[in-house]
C-alpha cells in the first residue's frame, strides 16, 4: 500500500513464545540460536553487492521513490532537540514537499520519550505515527526497572511505536534468556503500541550473530527487527539487512507470523534506498514492500528521495535550495 | 627582456599533503656545477615522527588491497612518471649534472624499474610462497605477508633510480614507508612525491623528508614503531651503520645493511630487495570429516 | 518470474538497456595477418544475436592458404618477438591491458550482443578479468627464470576457442603464450568472432609489432587446418572433449606440445551444515552464470539427504527471481542460448532427462518470442546412471542427486570421466580440507563457485584435459 497511511493495529498477533521448548531455558535457546544456518561473510556480501548493481529507472524507480518516501520514520535523537525542532519535523513528515501535495507523507516521525506529547500533538490525525526510543536509548545500560518506566512513559504520552534496545552486553556473553525475557518485558509493557527492536549490528560484528540475535527477537514478541540506534558505526549495511530480511523470510515459514524489518543509520541517498528495497523485494519477498513492514530510520534521505522525486518530474536535477532544511 | 619565470618551493612529503618542516629550517641545494638550485626543507626529527605515524595509519589500507591493485597502481606511477619525462630529464640534468640524453636514459631506467615492481605484485606470493607437505593429516602453507613500516635511507648518488629501486620493492608487497631522500640531490626526490600524490598512491604509503640521513637515521633507527630500515643511504659510513643498526635492535627491526659502496643500479635486482621485508606466515589445519 | 502489469502491487523493473551507441559493427570482416586485416578465401558466413536472430555481420573464412599465411607471419614475428627483452615485452601487454580497461564497456556491450551473455555478466565478470590477465600475465614476461618452468618459448602457437566466454577465452590464451615470447594464430568460435575481431584493432593502437598476434575466423575446417599445420609449435585447445581427443590424435608423433581444457560435469556437494542462503546463491551461480555455458559448471548438485527438501525448497524460490531476458537489459540475470544448434541439443537432453524418469521443473517464465532461450531447468530424482547426470548439457539445466556420507558424496562426484571442478558447502574446515584432497578434479571451490582469478591456475583432471591456464602454473604450457 502507498501513501502515508499505516495501519495502526497489526492484523496478527505477536505475543512472545514462551511455551516452546527452545525459550525454556538458556541452554535450548543456545542451542537453538546455535543450530540456525550459518552465514558465510564472503557469499552474503557478494549477494548484496549482486542486488545493489540492479538498474532501476523510469516508472519503476518513481514506484521505489514514493514508497520509500512512505516507508521513513523521520528522526531526530539529538540531546538538542525541543519542541520547536520537533514541531517542525512533524510538519515535514506530514507534507515532505511544500510545493507538491502529491508526495506522500511518511510512516511515522521517531523521537525521544519525553517529546511524544509533542509530536502527537503536532501530527493530529494526519495518520503519521509517532515511534519514540526506550530502554535507555540507545546504550541499553541501565536496571530493568528503569527501562520499563521508560517505555511506559512514551506509551502514556501517546506513542504508536517502540523502538528499544537489546542488552549487547548480555547477548554477546551468551545470556539469551536473559535478552528473551527482556524483550518480553518490554513488548507487554507496549500494551497496544507496536515494539520494534534495535539489535545493534554494528556492536554484534559478525552476521551470525544478527542471525541469532534476530531470531532472539522474534521469538520474544518483537513486531519488528532493526538494526541500528544510529549512534555506533557501522550502522544499517545491505549486507545486515539482507540476512534480517532472510530471518524474518524463515520465521514466517516457520511460525505464520510476519515481521518487519527496519535499517537505521547510514543510508543518506535515494540510491541507497532503493537498494534496500531491491533487496526487500527479492529475499523476503514483495509482501513487505510496504511501510507495514519495512522503514528506513533516516533523517537526511528524506531530502534526497525528494530531490530524485524532482528530477523524475522535472528532468532537472535538484539542489539543496528547493527541499526545506526542516 | 627575459620573464622571470616562478620558481618551485621544495617541501616534504607526508601523509599525501606537502609541508614544510616543522621546525621551519631549510638548506641549500645546489646544482651538480655548485650553483644554487633551491632552499629545500631539511627534515626533522619531528618530521620524522609525523612521518611515521602517517605510514602507519595508512598501512591497514595499503596492505588490505588486493596485490593486483597495488600493481596497477605502482603501474600508475609509471605512466605519470614517463609523461613527465622533460621535468624529469630536467631535474636529472640539473642534479646530477648529465646530458638531456643520458637523463633521458636515467629517467627510462627508472621507469623501466618500477614497471618490473609493478609485475611482482600478484606474483611474489607464488614464487615466495607454498604449502608444505608435512608429516600427518593437516594442510600447512606459507605466505608472505608485509612487515609493516619500513625506514629507507635512500641511496646518496643516484637520486632517481636508486630512489625508485629502494622504494618500489618495500610498497609493492603492502609495506609503507618514510624515506630520507639523497641529501646533496634533493630536487628528483621532491618531483616523484609530487607524481605519487598524483597516480592514486594512497596518502602516507609513501612520505619523503628531504634531509640528512644522519641526522634522521637515528631517530628513524630507534622507533618502537618502525619495523624494518633499510640502511643503503649510509653506504660507505659503517661506522654510522652499525651505529644505526644497533639502534635498531631496541625493536629488532628487520635490517637491511648498507653495502660498502652504493651498487650498479642498472642491474636486475635481487629478490632480497622484497623479501628483507616480509614475514612468513605458516597455517595448519586438519584435513579429516 | 517478476512480471505484472500493475507496479503498486509488485516492484517491476522498468525496462534499462545499456545502450548499443557505443558500439560500432562494420557489414564484413576479414581475416587478421601481419598487423593488417586483408580478406578470407574461404566461404564467408554470417554471425547472429541470439537474442533476437538479426544478423550482424559477415565474417571471412580462413581457407588452408589464410591459415598458411598467417602462420608463416607468426613465425617471422617469432624470431624478433622472443628475442625481445621480456622487459619490453612486457611493455606491450601492459598496453593492451590498459586499452582494454578504457574500451572496456564497448568490449562488455559488443560481447553481450553476439554472445548473448547480460550485460551485467560481461561488464562486470568477463571484461575486468579479460584485462587483469593480461596486467598478470604482462608482469611474468621478465621474471620467467621464478618460474622455474625453463625460459625458451616454444615458438609459433595455434590456439582455438570456444563461443561461452568469447573475450575471455582469447585473453586465457594469448596472455601467456606471448608474455613467454610466443606468438600466436588464434580462431575464436563461429558464432562469437566480433570481440576478438576488436582485439586485433586493439592490438593495433598498442602498436603490437605485426605478425605476434593473428587471428583467424572459420569453423571446424580453419580450425582442423591450424591444429593440423606443420609449423605450429604449440596447440592450445578450449572446447568440447570430443574434439580435444581428435587434436590429441591428430599431434600424436609430433613434437607438438599440447594443452586441452575441456568438459565437465560438476559435483556440487551440499553438506546438511552449509551456509545455506549463501550455498543457495552457490548453486545458483554454478549452473545458471552465463545459462550453463560453462566447462566448470556445477551442474549436479549432491544435496545430502537429510536437508534436500529444505535445499529444494529454497533453490526453487530463489529460482523464481531469476530474469531471463534481453541481454543488453541491466536488470538481466539469465541471457539467450548461444545458437539454434546449442538450444537443440539441450532440449533433447532434456527430453531425455524426461524420458529416464526424473522431474523437470521450471519457475513460469515468459521467454522472448524471437532468439534462442530456455528457462532455468532442474531435473530430481536423477541417479548416477542416468545420461542427465553424466553427460555435459551445457545449459542453465541442473541434475539433483542425493547421498548419505562424506565418502559417498565423493565416490559419486568422482564417477564421471571428467574431472574439472568441484564445489563444497560445509561449514566445517576440516571437512573441506579432507573433501578437497580426495576429490579428482582441478578445481575445487569451497562456499564459493565459479571464480575466476588471472593468478588463480585453471584446468581438469581426466577427461577434462590436461594443462593450467592461470597462475605461475599457466606458463608451463608455454616453456620449455
Amino acid at each position: 500500500m502507498l501513501g502515508g497511511m499505516v495501519t495502526s493495529e497489526s492484523e496478527v498477533e505477536t505475543t512472545p513464545f514462551r511455551d516452546l521448548d527452545v525459550t525454556r531455558t538458556d541452554s535450548s535457546l543456545h542451542r537453538f540460536l546455535h543450530g540456525l544456518p550459518g552465514v558465510d561473510q564472503v557469499g552474503a556480501e557478494q549477494r548484496a553487492a549482486a542486488l545493489s548493481s540492479r538498474s532501476i529507472k523510469t516508472s519503476a524507480k518513481a514506484y521505489a521513490l514514493d514508497l520509500a518516501i512512505s516507508m521513513v520514520d523521520l528522526t531526530t535523537l539529538e540531546g538538542q532537540d525541543t519542541d520547536g525542532k520537533v514541531r517542525t519535523l512533524a510538519a515535514k513528515a506530514v507534507r515532505p514537499d511544500p510545493s507538491d501535495p502529491t508526495c506522500p507523507s511518511t510512516a511515522a516521525v521517531c523521537v525521544y520519550g519525553d517529546l511524544v506529547a509533542t509530536a502527537k500533538q503536532a501530527l493530529g490525525d494526519s495518520g503519521v505515527h509517532v515511534a519514540a526510543v526506550a530502554t535507555a536509548f540507545p546504550s541499553g545500560r541501565a536496571a530493568m526497572d528503569v527501562k520499563l518506566a521508560d517505555t511506559r512513559d512514551a506509551v502514556e504520552a501517546g506513542a504508536d511505536e517502540i523502538d528499544m534496545v537489546i542488552d549487547r552486553g548480555a547477548f554477546l556473553s551468551g545470556r539469551y534468556l536473559e535478552v528473551f525475557e527482556e524483550i518480553a518485558q518490554v513488548r507487554e509493557a507496549c500494551g497496544g503500541a507496536h515494539l520494534k527492536v534495535i539489535l545493534e549490528t554494528g556492536e554484534l560484528q559478525t552476521y551470525d550473530n544478527v542471525r541469532r540475535a534476530s531470531w532472539l527477537a522474534m521469538l520474544a514478541g518483537g513486531h519488528f527487527i532493526k538494526t541500528s540506534t544510529g549512534k555506533v558505526q557501522p550502522a544499517a549495511t545491505l549486507p545486515v539487512t539482507l540476512v534480517m530480511l532472510e530471518a524474518v523470510r524463515d520465521f514466517r515459514e516457520a511460525t505464520g507470523t510476519m515481521i518487519g524489518v527496519k535499517p537505521a543509520g547510514g543510508i543518506r541517498t535515494a540510491k541507497d534506498a532503493i537498494k534496500y528495497l531491491v533487496t526487500v523485494n527479492e529475499v523476503a519477498g514483495p509482501d513487505w514492500l510496504d511501510p507495514d513492514w519495512f522503514r528506513f530510520g533516516a533523517s537526511t534521505l528524506l531530502n534526497d528521495l525528494l530531490m530524485q522525486r524532482m528530477k523524475l518530474k522535472t528532468g532537472r536535477y535538484s539542489g539543496p535550495d528547493y527541499v526545506t532544511v526542516d | 627582456m627575459t620573464r622571470a619565470d616562478v620558481r618551485k618551493t621544495y617541501k616534504l612529503y607526508i601523509g599525501g599533503a606537502f609541508p614544510r618542516s616543522e621546525s621551519g629550517h631549510t638548506y641549500v641545494a645546489n646544482d651538480a656545477k655548485g650553483r644554487f638550485l633551491a632552499n629545500a626543507a631539511l627534515a626533522s626529527r619531528k618530521d620524522a615522527r609525523d612521518a611515521v605515524v602517517a605510514a602507519r595509519s595508512a598501512f591497514a589500507g595499503w596492505s588490505g588491497r588486493t596485490a593486483y591493485n597495488r600493481g596497477q597502481v605502482i603501474y600508475r606511477i609509471a605512466e605519470v612518471m614517463e609523461d613527465r619525462r622533460p621535468q624529469f630529464v630536467d631535474a636529472l640534468s640539473s642534479t646530477e649534472g648529465l646530458t638531456a640524453r643520458q637523463a633521458s636514459s636515467a629517467l627510462d631506467a627508472a621507469v623501466d624499474r618500477l614497471v618490473w615492481y609493478a609485475g611482482w605484485a600478484d606474483k611474489l606470493t607464488q614464487v615466495v610462497g607454498n604449502a608444505n607437505p608435512v608429516s600427518g593429516p593437516y594442510f600447512n602453507l606459507s605466505t608472505p605477508e608485509p612487515t609493516g613500516v619500513v625506514a629507507v635511507l635512500a641511496p646518496q648518488t643516484s637520486s632517481l633510480l636508486g630512489l625508485v629501486s629502494v622504494v618500489a620493492p618495500v610498497i609493492v608487497s603492502g609495506n609503507t614507508c618514510v624515506v630520507v631522500s639523497s641529501y646533496a640531490r634533493p630536487l628528483p626526490a621532491v618531483t616523484f612525491s609530487e607524481v605519487l600524490a598524483t597516480s592514486d598512491v594512497p596518502g602516507g604509503v609513501v612520505n619523503i623528508l628531504t634531509g640528512s640521513a644522519e641526522t634522521i637515521g637515528p631517530w628513524l633507527a630507534s622507533h618502537m614503531d618502525v619495523n624494518a630500515i633499510d640502511l643503503g643511504g649510509v653506504a660507505g659510513s659503517p661506522d654510522l651503520a652499525t651505529e644505526l643498526e644497533v639502534a635498531a635492535a631496541d625493536n629488532l627491526k628487520r635490517v637491511r645493511r648498507a653495502p660498502l659502496a652504493e651498487p650498479d643500479w642498472s642491474l636486475e635486482p635481487e629478490l632480497t630487495a622484497m623479501t628483507d621485508f616480509l614475514e612468513i606466515k605458516t597455517v595448519w589445519h586438519p584435513i579429516g570429516v | 518470474m517478476t512480471t505484472s502489469a500493475d507496479p503498486r502491487v509488485t516492484f517491476d523493473y522498468a525496462p534499462a538497456p545499456e545502450s548499443r551507441s557505443i558500439v560500432d559493427i562494420k557489414a564484413s570482416y576479414g581475416l587478421f595477418i601481419n598487423g593488417e586485416f586483408v580478406d578470407g578465401h574461404g566461404k564467408a558466413f554470417k554471425t547472429v544475436n541470439p537474442a533476437s536472430e538479426e544478423v550482424l555481420a559477415e565474417i571471412a573464412e580462413a581457407d588452408d592458404n589464410d591459415v598458411d599465411l598467417a602462420v608463416r607471419a607468426a613465425r617471422r614475428a617469432h624470431r624478433s618477438w622472443s628475442q625481445m627483452p621480456g622487459a619490453e615485452r612486457a611493455k606491450y601487454l601492459f598496453r593492451i591491458a590498459r586499452i582494454i580497461a578504457e574500451r572496456s564497456r564497448e568490449l562488455a556491450v559488443l560481447e553481450s550482443i553476439d554472445n548473448g551473455k547480460p550485460i551485467r555478466e560481461s561488464r562486470d565478470v568477463d571484461i575486468p578479468i579479460v584485462s587483469a590477465h593480461f596486467f598478470y600475465y604482462a608482469g611474468w614476461a621478465d621474471k620467467l627464470r621464478y618460474a622455474g618452468f625453463g625460459e625458451q618459448s616454444l615458438g609459433v602457437a595455434a590456439q582455438v576457442i570456444p563461443w561461452n566466454f568469447p573475450l575471455l577465452m582469447l585473453a586465457w590464451k594469448i596472455a601467456p603464450a606471448l608474455a613467454c615470447g610466443n606468438t600466436v594464430v588464434l580462431k575464436p568460435a563461429e558464432t562469437t568472432p566480433l570481440t576478438a575481431l576488436l582485439f586485433a584493432e586493439i592490438c593495433q593502437q598498442a602498436d603490437l609489432p605485426p605478425g605476434v598476434v593473428n587471428i583467424v575466423t572459420g569453423a571446424g575446417g580453419t580450425g582442423q587446418a591450424l591444429v593440423g599445420h606443420p609449423d605450429v609449435d604449440k596447440v592450445a585447445f578450449t572446447g568440447s572433449t570430443e574434439v580435444g581427443k581428435a587434436i590429441a590424435r591428430t599431434v600424436a608423433g609430433t613434437d607438438k606440445r599440447v594443452t586441452l581444457e575441456l568438459g565437465g560435469k560438476a559435483a556440487n556437494i551440499v553438506f546438511d551444515d552449509a551456509p545455506l542462503d549463501q550455498a543457495i546463491e552457490g548453486i545458483v551461480d554454478g549452473i545458471f552464470f552465463n545459462q550453463g555455458h560453462v566447462c566448470c559448471a556445477g551442474s549436479r548438485l549432491l544435496v545430502q539427504e537429510s536437508v534436500a527438501d529444505e535445499v529444494l525448497h529454497r533453490l526453487k524460490r530463489r529460482m523464481a527471481t531469476l530474469r531471463v531476458g534481453d541481454p543488453l537489459d541491466k536488470n538481466t540475470d539469465i541471457g539467450a542460448i548461444n545458437s539454434a544448434e546449442q538450444l537443440a541439443r539441450i532440449r533433447e537432453l532434456s527430453d531425455v532427462g524426461d524420458a529416464e524418469g526424473a522431474e523437470r521443473w521450471s519457475p513460469p517464465c515468459e521467454l522472448p518470442s524471437h532468439g534462442y532461450w530456455f528457462p532455468p531447468t532442474l531435473f530430481t530424482g536423477v541417479n548416477q546412471a542416468h545420461r542427465i547426470a553424466r553427460e555435459e548439457i551445457f545449459g542453465p539445466v541442473l541434475s539433483v542427486l542425493t547421498f548419505r556420507t562424506p565418502a559417498e558424496a565423493v565416490a559419486k562426484a568422482n564417477n564421471s570421466p571428467y574431472g574439472l571442478s568441484a564445489g563444497i558447502w560445509t561449514d566445517k574446515g576440516s571437512r573441506i580440507l579432507k573433501m578437497a584432497n580426495q576429490l579428482r578434479a582441478g578445481v575445487v571451490w569451497a562456499n564459493t563457485f565459479n571464480k575466476f582469478d588471472p593468478a588463480s591456475p585453471f584446468g581438469g583432471y581426466k577427461e577434462s584435459g590436461y594443462g593450467r591456464e592461470g597462475g605461475k602454473h599457466g606458463l608451463e604450457g608455454y616453456l620449455r
